[in-house]
């Protein structure tokens, strides 16, 4: 038991965050908010995937990736090609030109399935292919970088640019991936409808269990003996590098690691929303995802939650009345978070939460020790 | 490639070619300030493009001006674009280096983030105050036309204007870099910071001028984009990428790297573009660098520098 407190919990602080995370997105946010707003929610939340993700990598790894928007669109790629195969079977699609290939395949001339679209019509293949595939990829990237020893903004601009290249093949390439519209038009898993709101409330709670359980499982990274080399090549690699570890390897891992969990946050985003195109794919929203994870707090796995959903939030209040002011928002709270608080919310919550806390526990101990308190009352009058 | 006789493959290779030298000019006074600035402090600028943008649409307000309130000077405003653009774009730089650079040299990822949020501040700038539409100043009538050695090739007069400025601007920078005695601290910087301070050199002072200078060329490279294409408030994200992959692949702090390196780029993208589509093109130049990069990281030309 104590194992799991102290691994999995990070201890009595990392317990309570936690706990108040499962109950705002488990039970505050369901009661609160109508359908259509807790499918937003959801959406927010598989963002925070990638935040996750970009806390380990970059927080503590102190590789920014500047392309996890390519792992979150694998994996929403993957996801919607197996709902696209199902949607469009020869009954659905008996009025194209080739029954039996999705729409905009058929819209591009194409008279059978490409061969990578194939085994994407078994489920069980999907969801290895969601776990397995931006790991590989992840793994291909990172050990070609890694092994030469090439970090820091270097990295981020690979990352980049190939977050840009896998774009341009996306949108260039319609007849395979759907262009710039993505794949749209899901509609069932299995046989079962996922437009309808049940579906959506069911895939929301399923999302946050795989929210809570990637957190669980990158703290118990994170408190590991890994997890101390990770924050020890952060600050000096060269040390760990001398002291017989392998760099590259515990990079390339983290990495993978990172990769596979922007995935899942992929694929249940296209579970959730409906669709997939390449705009969750490329530098824009690669870099959006590290602003969630700056503002939420870079060393802090809860933080990067709170600030996916505060971004977000506040992305679509302002983007629905003041559309211009946003930018200049976003553009701000780019430059302060680097300038002025560098540990995000997390990083404020720490420096200046125990006002909070000691308050809490004044106004407990008012009730609690009443003696002490007539007491001390007492000294000041006498 | 059938279907071309000798010929015609020649005339296209000639003027595909020139379109390549059009996109190289741009792409390397681009890339010459970014790698100035790149090499000597190790900052990545991701806010050039929008000082590109800076420079675009300070000759597009210059032309607008000249236009309406002296038709007369139209053939000449351009050269003086070009300086404004400059300045215009350099003062802005100077101010981002005060404001905000020198405080994160020693968190190289952070100078990134920052840099990106300005570019989004300035991105709506341009929105706000020129709109979103895409705006081209007007030409004086020497930049248009074309000349034609022979039949089949065409060449236009505004690529070669742009080449021969390009030229310049990097003679400029090459006497100001190799032969002057602020290049000289520079290098020095760059080199090795510590010491330079200790014989004196004010290294916060270099730096501070080495940016804005970086950023007067992407104003430089702004004024001559706009004989080439129209701008809009996100034309400098367009080129950043490709900016980058120009002084990654060509090799940091070597400007003669930079200088092969965005001809490469630019060519290889402009000649595959005629035979594939161009966002073909785009990938597979992309990717080529990308898989170089992953056997050579340190570029083509690399220089040695001490950190």
């Amino acid at each position: 038991m104590s194992f799991a407190y102290d691994k999995l919990m990070g201890g009595k602080n990392g317990l309570t965050g936690f706990i108040i995370l499962a109950i705002l997105i488990l039970i505050v946010f369901p009661l609160l908010l109508d359908s259509f707003r807790l499918n937003l929610v959801g959406k927010y939340l598989t963002y925070a995937f990638a935040a996750v993700s970009l806390v380990l990598l970059w927080g503590y790894g102190g590789t920014l990736s500047l392309g996890q928007g390519i792992f979150f669109g694998l994996g929403g790629y993957a996801m919607a090609m197996f709902l696209k195969l199902e949607a469009s079977s020869p009954e659905n699609t008996a009025i194209q030109s080739t029954p039996g290939i999705p729409d905009f395949m058929d819209w591009n001339q194409l008279t059978e399935l490409p061969w990578f679209w194939e085994p994407f019509s078994s489920f069980t293949f999907t969801l290895v292919a969601i776990l397995v595939i931006p790991a590989l990829f992840a793994y291909i990237i990172g050990s070609a970088m890694f092994k030469r020893r090439v970090g820091g903004v270097y990295f981020a601009i690979i990352t980049q640019v190939i977050a840009v290249i896998l774009t341009v093949l996306i949108v260039g390439q319609q007849g395979f991936t759907g262009g710039i519209n993505g794949i749209t038009d899901l509609r069932t898993l299995n046989g079962w409808d996922i437009t309808s709101d049940s579906a959506k409330n069911i895939f929301y709670y399923v999302n946050c269990f795989l929210l809570l359980g990637v957190i669980i499982a990158s703290r118990y990274i994170l408190t590991s003996k890994f997890g101390r080399l990770l924050l020890a090549m952060r600050d000096k690699e060269d040390r760990v590098r001398f002291s017989g570890y392998d760099v590259a390897n515990f990079k390339i891992f983290i990495f993978c690691f990172a990769a596979t969990i922007s995935a899942i946050g992929g694929a249940m985003f296209t579970l959730q929303v409906g669709f997939m195109s390449p705009s969750f794919v490329g530098i824009v929203p690669s870099i959006e995802m590290v602003i969630f994870a700056a503002v939420g707090g870079r060393m802090s796995l809860i933080g990067a939650v709170y600030g996916t959903l505060l971004i977000n939030f506040g992305k679509t209040a302002f983007s629905e009345s003041f559309p211009e002011l946003w930018l200049f928002l976003m553009g701000g709270l780019f430059i302060a978070v680097v300038m002025f608080f560098p540990n995000g919310l997390a990083g404020l919550w720490q420096d200046y939460g125990h006002y909070i806390t000691d308050r809490f526990k004044s106004v407990k101990n008012l009730f609690v020790k009443p003696a002490s308190a007539t007491k001390a009352t007492t000294v000041e009058n006498s | 490639m059938g279907g071309y006789t000798y010929n015609e493959l020649g005339a296209i290779f000639a003027m595909q070619g020139f379109a390549g030298i059009s996109l190289f000019s741009v792409l390397l006074l681009m890339a010459l300030g970014l790698a100035i600035i790149f090499g000597q402090m190790g900052v990545i600028n991701m806010a050039h493009g929008e000082f590109m943008a800076v420079g675009a649409y300070t000759t597009y307000f210059l032309s607008t001006l000249t236009e309406t309130y002296f038709p007369g000077f139209m053939p000449y405003y351009f050269l003086f674009a070009i300086v404004l653009a400059f300045f215009v774009a350099g003062a802005l730089g100077y101010f981002a280096e005060y404001a905000l650079i020198r405080h994160l040299y020693k968190r190289p990822l952070d100078t990134l983030l920052a840099t990106w949020g300005l570019s989004l501040i300035m991105q709506q700038t341009f929105r706000s105050v020129f709109g979103a539409r895409e705006v081209s100043p007007g030409l004086p009538d020497w930049l248009l036309g074309s000349y034609q050695p022979t039949e089949m090739i065409d060449i236009p007069l505004n690529g070669m204007f742009v080449l021969a400025l390009t030229g310049l601007v990097t003679f400029g920078v090459f006497y100001l870099m190799f032969k002057s005695s602020w290049g000289l601290h520079v290098r020095a910087t760059t080199q090795n910071r510590l010491m330079s301070g200790a014989v004196g050199i004010n290294t916060k002072k270099v730096d501070r001028y080495t940016f804005a200078l970086g950023c007067g060329i992407a104003g430089i490279a702004g004024a001559a984009f706009t004989t080439i294409a129209s701008t809009g408030p996100t034309t400098g994200t367009l080129y950043i990428v490709d900016t980058f992959m120009v002084v990654v692949f060509g090799g940091a702090a070597s400007l003669l790297g930079t200088i092969a390196s965005a001809f490469s780029i630019a060519q290889a993208q402009s000649i595959l573009e005629f035979f594939i589509s161009g966002s073909m093109a785009k990938v597979f130049t992309l990717l080529t660098l990308v898989i170089i990069l992953m056997f050579k990281p340190e570029g083509l030309f690399a220089s040695k520098v001490r950190r």
